[in-house]
């Protein structure tokens, strides 16, 4: 058998796409989590309590400066340890990337906030427009319009590195892959060429028009 | 905490956070040259090289860096290329840094206005002098920022070398937890050799960054 010729036989091309999924679903997951959360902590950093602020700061700063993949590590094989919790690994990933994802989008919505220029505000207190008011009919359709592409594009990042959620033992595309390739050592040995090959060209099919989405947005904002 | 433990094990992780730093380092500046190669092809939209160029950034750019490293490592060799742990982490490493440096440089040069280039060629200037003189100063300044960032980016990213058993921190910190289960000293250790390398870097860069835009409205 051909290296090609493993990618569809049997159903291995339906077991790498259901591995794709486990980890867009593990992404799709974090994310949904994490702009509720980072909205509320966002909208916190732009506020004027200075502890908040800074407490924020050193969450985001804190959870930036270290690999991912270490806070993976910490989450599956460290905190199950210290706690005695038995976390799975999807558990395990969702958490860690739910906070990672949770920085980051407040984040950006603080620089979503900041961006609009102070007179927006006054203008509509000028208006009458109550403080909700304000929020609901000026500011938010303005800032959202800033965020909704840089949200895509962390969409994207994050779908990118659940990747490294197989080195946790969860079954995704790269441990199914595997599995296929060893599977057929002896029929087609030069299979991990095309299945890696192929893993490759599916996180592009997933992650390119995502790309594509944010900076038609970014290029319509202009 | 086993401060033994960690007494004992300290010169391991010294050594593959040296093995991290190298090759982080290596495929940073190769990433830099390779960005700024490519940034120049798209600014001068040099034909048939700019596509090549816009293709490579979107594959790179849209495709996990363990999935790259997966292909060169496990995937190449059935095609009769075998690769080094070391070369495939440097290569992957510069596969996906040279593209996010491209952007980076790219944009930076857009920084440059128009109007700067035609009263350089008023002002009788050629071609390569314009860039010398006029350009390159203004685009390197606007260029500091996120170049810094790709810096960090990437070497975060390195962390993904143990997967093509790169002998890194990660790999290091794998193997003594499967060995000795001491996992809160070697996870301790863990992120405390991360940040003795990351901020350091980081904090290099933003005295840099504030020392670039000093004096800039």
């Amino acid at each position: 058998m051909e290296g090609y010729e493993v990618i569809f036989a049997g159903n291995n091309f339906i077991r790498l796409l259901s591995g794709l999924w486990v980890t867009v679903r593990i992404s799709l997951i974090s994310i949904g989590i994490s702009l509720i959360l980072g909205f509320i902590m966002g909208t916190a950093m732009t506020g004027r309590n200075p502890f908040v602020k800074v407490l924020c700061r050193v969450y985001l700063e804190a959870v930036r400066i270290v690999p991912q993949l270490v806070w993976l590590f910490i989450m599956y094989f460290g905190i199950t340890r210290l706690t005695g919790l038995n976390l799975s690994g999807e558990a395990a990933s969702v958490i860690v990337f739910t906070i990672w994802g949770t920085a980051e989008t407040a984040d950006l919505v603080r620089s979503a906030f900041g961006s609009i220029p102070i007179h927006q505000f006054e203008s509509g207190f000028s208006l009458g427009l109550s403080k909700i008011q304000l929020y609901i009919f000026v500011i938010l359709p303005q800032a959202l319009k800033n965020l909704f592409p840089n949200i895509i594009n962390l969409a994207t990042r994050m779908i990118k590195t659940t990747a490294l959620i197989s080195l946790i033992g969860v079954t995704e595309v790269l441990k199914v892959g595997k599995q296929i390739i060893d599977a057929n050592r002896y029929e087609a040995p030069d299979a991990a060429l095309w299945v890696y090959g192929v893993i490759f060209l599916m996180y592009f099919a997933v992650c390119f028009p995502l790309s594509l989405l944010s900076r038609r947005l970014t290029e319509r904002k202009d | 905490m086993d401060w033994s433990f960690i007494a004992e094990y300290t010169p391991l992780f010294a050594e593959s956070a040296l093995l991290t730093i190298i090759i982080g380092g290596i495929g940073t500046l190769l990433s830099m040259l390779t960005g700024l190669v490519c940034a120049l092809i798209k600014y001068f939209r040099i034909p048939v090289l700019k596509h090549i160029v816009t293709a490579y950034t979107e594959l790179s750019r849209n495709t996990p860096l363990i999935v790259q490293l997966f292909f060169l490592y496990f995937g190449l060799p059935k095609a009769g290329i075998v690769l080094s742990s070391e070369a495939c982490g440097i290569i992957g490493l510069t596969f996906l840094g040279g593209s996010y440096m491209a952007e980076s440089f790219y944009a930076a040069l857009g920084t440059v206005l128009k109007g700067q280039i035609d009263s350089a060629d008023s002002l009788a200037l050629n071609r390569v002098q314009t860039m010398r003189y006029v350009v390159f100063p203004q685009a390197a300044r606007a260029a500091v920022s996120p170049i810094c960032a790709n810096v960090i980016f990437l070497l975060k990213e390195t962390s993904v070398f143990s997967a093509v058993s790169l002998a890194d921190l990660m790999y290091t910190a794998k193997d003594l937890i499967g060995m000795y289960y001491n996992t809160t000293e070697i996870l301790s250790m863990l992120v405390v050799s991360y940040l003795l390398i990351l901020l350091p870097v980081s904090g290099i860069f933003s005295l840099l960054e504030r020392r670039i835009n000093r004096g800039r409205i």
